[in-house]
């Protein structure tokens, strides 16, 4: 028998059932469509993380006051080490590795803004202005705190956009004063306008010098201290300098937390990449519950067509034809409901990004191929039963339709 | 050439053993024309079946055109159904998706034939037939009479020596059936082996050589003609 006549015979029998055919079309395609929205889900979720860390800048080093790891230490000592501030000293120290290129000291609160009778609480950043240049922020207006260092402070803040509108409304702000806390300043530049950002919401921030924010929050200690490394290859080499040289600074106690963007990154990654494939797991598993209902399908078309069989037994029709033909048949069904799958999948996807457009949905490529080929390959597996049943037929008893 | 020795079927019926075919010993020269009859439950389909190597026989031998049948394996015995029998059955078993033509070349499908000589050799037996004009009429759109002789230009398509009828007139009224019967007495003309079951004495009669069964035994064989 010829590969285009069995296509012919097995196609022929899917078209004289149409009901069936549309079922099990409908179960496989639902199957396939799934793993699809599922795994552009995890995809855009893993993308969207991972966009935002990269947004945080290149070649970031970050230090973080107190240890994270647990590593085997006694958990009553855990306890009983308080970990020593991370202070601007320790900053000026580190930026002395030769593998460093830019530092920002990070101070972190919150404090109420006021302007005339407009008050508002609002999150305060104190660093220097390297920090800008670090995270890559633009400038709508004006500077970003001249002449501040982690030495010398300045009456002067950095507002972002919103806070711009809601305590300036279309007044100009460039040299305006503003009373953060108990301090007042002048207002140096105002941010553009960015998205949110993993750490901070760009937009509801004021910055100040990194001084008057250890004033204002009457505390030496830094929230984070922000490095850039000279390349990406520097990465490590500044992560290590930078735990070494505050250790040494520390009495030889590592009291702090030393991570690379690379390595969030990647743990980010991980995480999430693990996430799409449980999700695309977990749907694929509704493509085997469709290769178990094609195979009821094809049993039941095989007693529905037992006259058939004998009959094609009886003009000498082999067991592998027999078998190749119900296969086909199977075959058939499961590589078009892959293919309205898919259909579906993307359209789902698509009419996702239209009514959510902060995630990014794209199915991922892998897991299109992927389900198209556990589609199919359940169409053989769960066929070849019914297939064998098709082959094993008495052709006497099949040709009295019994 | 059909050559059968001490051929038994045998079924298990529960506690009790069913003779369906009891000792048979038969020569069918090629070219016969041969009317099977006896009443119901004598074993004619039995025989039919084997000797169209449907079944397999309990014991004794049947040996077709010189080869003794049980040494076959299944590929062999499928590829014999196709080259050398032709059946034709009560019921038609004309497959109803199919077109007429399409039906008539399903044997020369399974064999893998090229298409267009497919096309050519099926309508030609359907025009044996006399229904060169119903190539792509589906079973459904024919009447008994007709759907029987699809099936017979079906069973013709790959030129068998061997032609297998069981009850090809059962479900005809007698004129059709007086219709399929010519038709396979023309195709026994041009040297076609033919084997009829029948329960009309009317046509059983017309064959040249008769056997009459009876609780699976040959009871009568008028022999072969002089
Ligand atoms: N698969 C089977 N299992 C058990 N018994 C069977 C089977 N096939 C046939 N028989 C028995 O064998 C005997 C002969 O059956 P067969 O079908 O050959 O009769 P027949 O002469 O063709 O009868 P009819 O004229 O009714 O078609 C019957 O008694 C039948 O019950
Ligand atoms: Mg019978």
């Amino acid at each position: 028998m010829r590969v285009l006549d069995c296509n012919k015979m097995a196609g022929g029998a899917l078209v004289r059932y149409p009901g069936r055919t549309f079922m099990m079309l409908l179960a496989t395609a639902i199957g396939v469509a799934a793993v699809l929205v599922l795994t552009s889900l995890g995809e855009a979720a893993r993308r969207f993380v991972t966009d935002e860390f990269q947004s945080l800048g290149t070649h970031l080093v970050i230090v973080i006051p107190g240890r994270s790891e647990t590593s085997g230490a006694n958990p009553a000592m855990m306890i009983a080490e308080t970990p020593r501030d991370l202070t601007l000293d320790d900053a000026r120290a580190v930026l002395r590795s030769p593998h460093v290129a830019r530092l920002a000291p990070v101070v972190v609160g919150a404090a109420s803004v006021s302007r005339g009778s407009l008050e508002r609480e609002i999150s305060v950043i104190g660093t220097t202005p390297e920090f800008r240049k670090i995270r890559e922020w633009r400038m709508r207006l004006g500077e970003f705190l001249p002449n501040v260092t982690m030495e010398r402070g300045a009456p002067l803040c950095v507002i972002g956009a919103k806070v711009r509108t809601e305590i300036f409304g279309t007044d100009p702000p460039l040299g305006q004063w503003l009373r953060v806390g108990d301090r007042r300043c002048r207002v140096s530049g105002v941010l553009a306008p960015e998205g949110t950002s993993v750490m901070i919401d760009v937009n509801e921030v004021v910055i100040i010098p990194v001084i008057d924010a250890q004033a204002l929050f009457n505390s030496p200690g830094l929230f984070r201290i922000v490095l850039q490394a000279t390349s990406r290859e520097a990465m490590p080499l500044a992560q290590a300098d930078a735990k070494r040289i505050i250790a040494e600074r520390h009495y030889g106690e590592e009291d702090v937390t030393v991570i690379t963007q690379d390595a969030v990154l990647s743990t980010f990654d991980g995480i999430f990449g693990t996430l799409t494939m449980a999700l695309g797991g977990i749907a694929a598993i509704s493509l085997v519950v469709a290769g178990v209902l094609i195979m009821n399908v094809m049993l039941v078309a095989v007693s529905q067509r037992t006259a058939e069989v004998g009959l094609l037994k009886a003009l000498g029709a082999t067991r592998r034809q027999i078998i190749a033909l119900f296969l086909t048949e199977a075959f058939f069904l499961a590589a078009l409901g892959a293919l309205v799958g898919l259909l579906l999948g993307y359209g789902i996807v698509a009419a996702m990004r239209v009514f959510y457009d902060t995630l990014d949905f794209v199915p991922p490529l892998w897991a299109a191929a992927g389900a198209l080929l556990v589609a199919m390959a359940c169409g053989i597996f769960f066929g070849i039963l019914p297939a064998r049943r098709a082959a094993d037929l008495d052709p006497i008893q099949a040709l009295m339709g019994r | 050439m059909i050559q059968l020795q001490e051929l038994c079927r045998d079924f298990d019926v529960g506690e009790e053993v069913v003779h369906a075919l009891d000792h048979v010993s038969l020569k069918l020269p090629a070219g016969e024309y041969v009317s099977i009859m006896g009443p119901s439950g004598s074993g004619k389909s039995t025989l039919l079946n084997i000797l169209g190597l449907l079944d397999t026989p309990t014991s004794g031998s049947y040996t077709l055109d010189g080869v003794n049948t049980s040494q076959m394996d299944d590929n062999e015995l499928a590829s014999i159904r196709q080259n050398k029998i032709g059946f034709v059955f009560q019921s038609f078993h004309l497959v109803p998706r199919l077109s007429a033509l399409e039906n008539v070349e399903l044997p020369m499908m399974l064999s893998g034939n090229d298409p267009k000589l497919r096309r050519e050799r099926g309508h030609a037996a359907l025009e044996r037939v006399g229904l060169g004009h119903r190539d792509s009429h589906r079973p459904s759109q024919l009447s008994g009479g007709e759907r029987q002789r699809v099936a017979i230009a079906r069973a013709i398509v790959m030129e068998p020596k061997l032609l297998l009828a069981d009850e090809p007139t059962g479900n005809l009224d007698s004129a059709s059936g007086r219709e399929v019967v010519k038709i396979m007495e023309a195709l026994n003309a041009q040297g076609l082996t033919l084997l009829v079951v029948t329960h009309d004495p009317n046509i059983g009669e017309r064959a040249r050589r008769q056997l009459k069964f009876k609780d699976g035994r040959l009871e009568h064989d008028s022999g072969v003609p002089a």
